[in-house]
């Protein structure tokens, strides 16, 4: 299975992920590489395995639905790129 | 004083052969000095000589632990409140941690000194420590060569002795492989064993923190303080914790040791596969029965973790945005221009590529095909572990399949550095903790023994590495120019 450059392309914009044009052939050369290494797996039968999500096939705990954390808005808005009157600021989405 | 055990050191310490202020500037002073092999991103002397100077209070007030005053480095993977905290990223070069990972709290309250924080791969994507946005650490037995990855700079300082201990996190071998290459010991504890709670994010169903030491003893003493139950990581397992240290003397009489014959095929370097020959047989004179074993489903282990990791990296890392913290583009042209430039500014090839092939393998259309598929291959190379686990004690076999290879030698290839993981990876998998252990050179470079064992089995994997280390000497050869 190989991928174009063009669905490098597609998939950087699924990804919102800049890629520069002068590297797509080169990432399409290396997806084209994993995707080959990934076909050796359908040499095993896996017909009726239950998919392992998690090493100890743990599911999520529970906890008591009360108030556990705080506000910490400032502390953590404090590290933020952009922020005015406790928002998080980013170019404008509506017209 | 550098050379010293942990033990060793907590002994002067109580015994006011030197202070942890002593100790801590003795170390520094080395990091200073050996400032060329680039292993530390950030180092935290302010702070180091402040917690030094508590840790020898607290030693003189009676109420000390092992690890107080004893000079450790963490993984820049590890969250520090106050403390730059990178993951070997541009993504990350201003982000100063709101809090600390568990991991760092537990050496903190222990009263352990930071040193500073080590150079690693870029997100923990890489096995060379190359991909680095603070550039290439240079190993410490050979400086043309790679101290592995993706904790190369927490190896490499261990090995060139610039902290008493390190930190690693391992999710397809970043812990044992450049312990391998730096010949240090190295521990990647059972997934859940050590809280994920403030370890930044690769693939979360493998990754996993553990000690980077000296010895098996000190990895022992380490791994104390960093397992545990975390409520705060929703994949840490609520499991009782055993005395590390307690089972290290027990003898090896009638242990069983399986050798898979899928480790010591086609690929595996032969004079590698002389040193791991020869530890095998240190173990057959410490009363071992060694017998040969078949795990069929290993060699899919780089195909199903090359789906699995990059699957998991595509949605952990998509909450690096440029809107909430990290790297931001200048003047973005609207919402998708700040997303997309950002994060192609910010992060460099390798974490591009997973991304990509995580994207890919998740999309409309090839869920099935790669994604499930993976997890179900990785039911069965999990299922290998538990069937050769039920017959023998501990699996044994090679960590990488060559000594550490050239800086520059490999990072244009990325399919030929993904296949140097093919001794490391299938455990990560599977989840069951394993070791490397210093076992020989070739070259002048180390060779590292991998001690795979059954889920929390960390203290019989200690005990297996202790016995050996108490009739080799490998773990305390110190590299040329670092003694």
């Amino acid at each position: 299975m190989s991928l174009t450059a063009d669905d490098v392309k597609k998939i950087a914009h699924l990804a919102r992920l800049g890629i520069d044009d002068k590297d797509v052939e080169a990432y399409a050369r290396d997806l084209s590489g994993m995707l080959d290494l990934m076909t050796q797996m359908s040499e095993l039968n896996t017909e009726g395995v239950q998919p392992m999500a998690h090493p100890l096939d743990q599911v999520q705990r529970l906890r008591p639905d009360v108030v556990t954390e705080h506000d910490q808005r400032e502390q953590f808005q404090a590290i933020a790129p952009q922020v005015e009157a406790g928002l998080y600021l980013v170019p404008k989405v509506i017209e | 004083m550098h050379t010293k055990s942990i033990a060793e050191l907590a002994k002067g310490l109580r015994a006011g052969e030197f202070s942890s202020l002593e100790l801590t500037q003795a170390f520094l002073a080395r990091i200073r000095q050996h400032r060329a092999l680039n292993c530390y991103i950030t180092v935290t002397e302010d702070l180091a000589l402040q917690q030094a100077k508590a840790a020898d209070a607290r030693i003189a007030s009676g109420e000390a632990t092992l690890l107080t005053g004893i000079p450790i480095a963490q993984k820049d993977i590890f969250c520090t409140a106050g403390v730059k905290t990178t993951c070997g990223s541009k993504m990350l070069d201003n982000f100063i941690a709101p809090y600390d990972a568990t991991v760092v709290e537990k050496f903190n309250a222990a009263g352990a000194v930071m040193l500073g924080k080590l150079n690693m791969d870029e997100f923990a994507m890489g096995s060379s420590n190359e991909t680095s946005y603070y550039g290439a650490v240079k190993n410490p037995w050979d400086t043309q060569a790679v101290p592995g990855g993706s904790s190369g700079g927490s190896a490499a300082a261990l090995a060139a002795r610039l902290a008493a201990a390190v930190t690693g996190t391992d999710t397809g071998g970043s812990i044992r492989q450049p312990a391998a290459f730096c010949g240090i010991t190295g521990l990647k504890p059972t997934y859940g064993r050590v809280s994920r709670y403030g370890m930044i994010a690769y693939a979360s169903s493998l990754d996993q923190g553990g000690p980077m030491t000296r010895s098996a003893e000190d990895a022992a003493i380490l791994l104390q303080v960093m397992a545990g139950f975390d409520e705060k990581d929703s994949t840490s397992v609520d499991q009782p914790l055993p005395d590390y240290s307690a089972a290290l003397n027990n003898r090896l009489d009638g242990l069983k040791i399986g050798l898979p014959k899928e480790f010591f095929g086609e690929g595996l370097n032969s004079d590698v596969a002389a040193v791991i020959e020869a530890a095998v047989n240190e173990y057959r004179k410490l009363g071992a029965v060694v017998k040969e074993i078949s795990m069929p489903n290993l060699k899919l282990a780089i195909p199903a973790y090359y789906v699995i990791a990059p699957a998991e990296c595509s949605a952990n890392l998509s909450r690096f945005d440029g809107v909430r913290f990290g790297y931001r583009c200048e003047n973005p042209a609207d919402l998708t221009d700040l997303y997309t430039r950002s994060r192609g500014e910010a992060f460099g090839k390798e974490v591009k590529r997973r991304i990509l092939m995580g994207t890919y393998a998740l999309s409309a259309g090839y869920y099935d095909a790669y994604y499930i598929k993976a997890q179900k291959v990785r039911r069965l190379i999990s299922d290998d572990f538990k069937n050769a686990l039920a017959e023998v004690d501990v699996i044994m076999g090679p960590v990488a399949p060559s000594t550490a290879f050239g800086i520059g030698e490999k990072i244009g290839n990325p399919i030929e550095m993904y296949l140097s993981d093919i001794y490391t990876i299938a455990i990560n998998l599977a989840g069951v903790p394993a070791m490397s252990v210093p076992a020989g050179f070739v070259g002048g470079k180390p060779v590292g023994l991998q001690l795979i064992g059954n889920y929390f089995a960390e203290d019989k994997l200690l005990n297996i590495a202790h016995q050996y280390q108490q009739v080799t000497n490998w773990h305390q050869q110190i590299p040329p120019g670092f003694e």
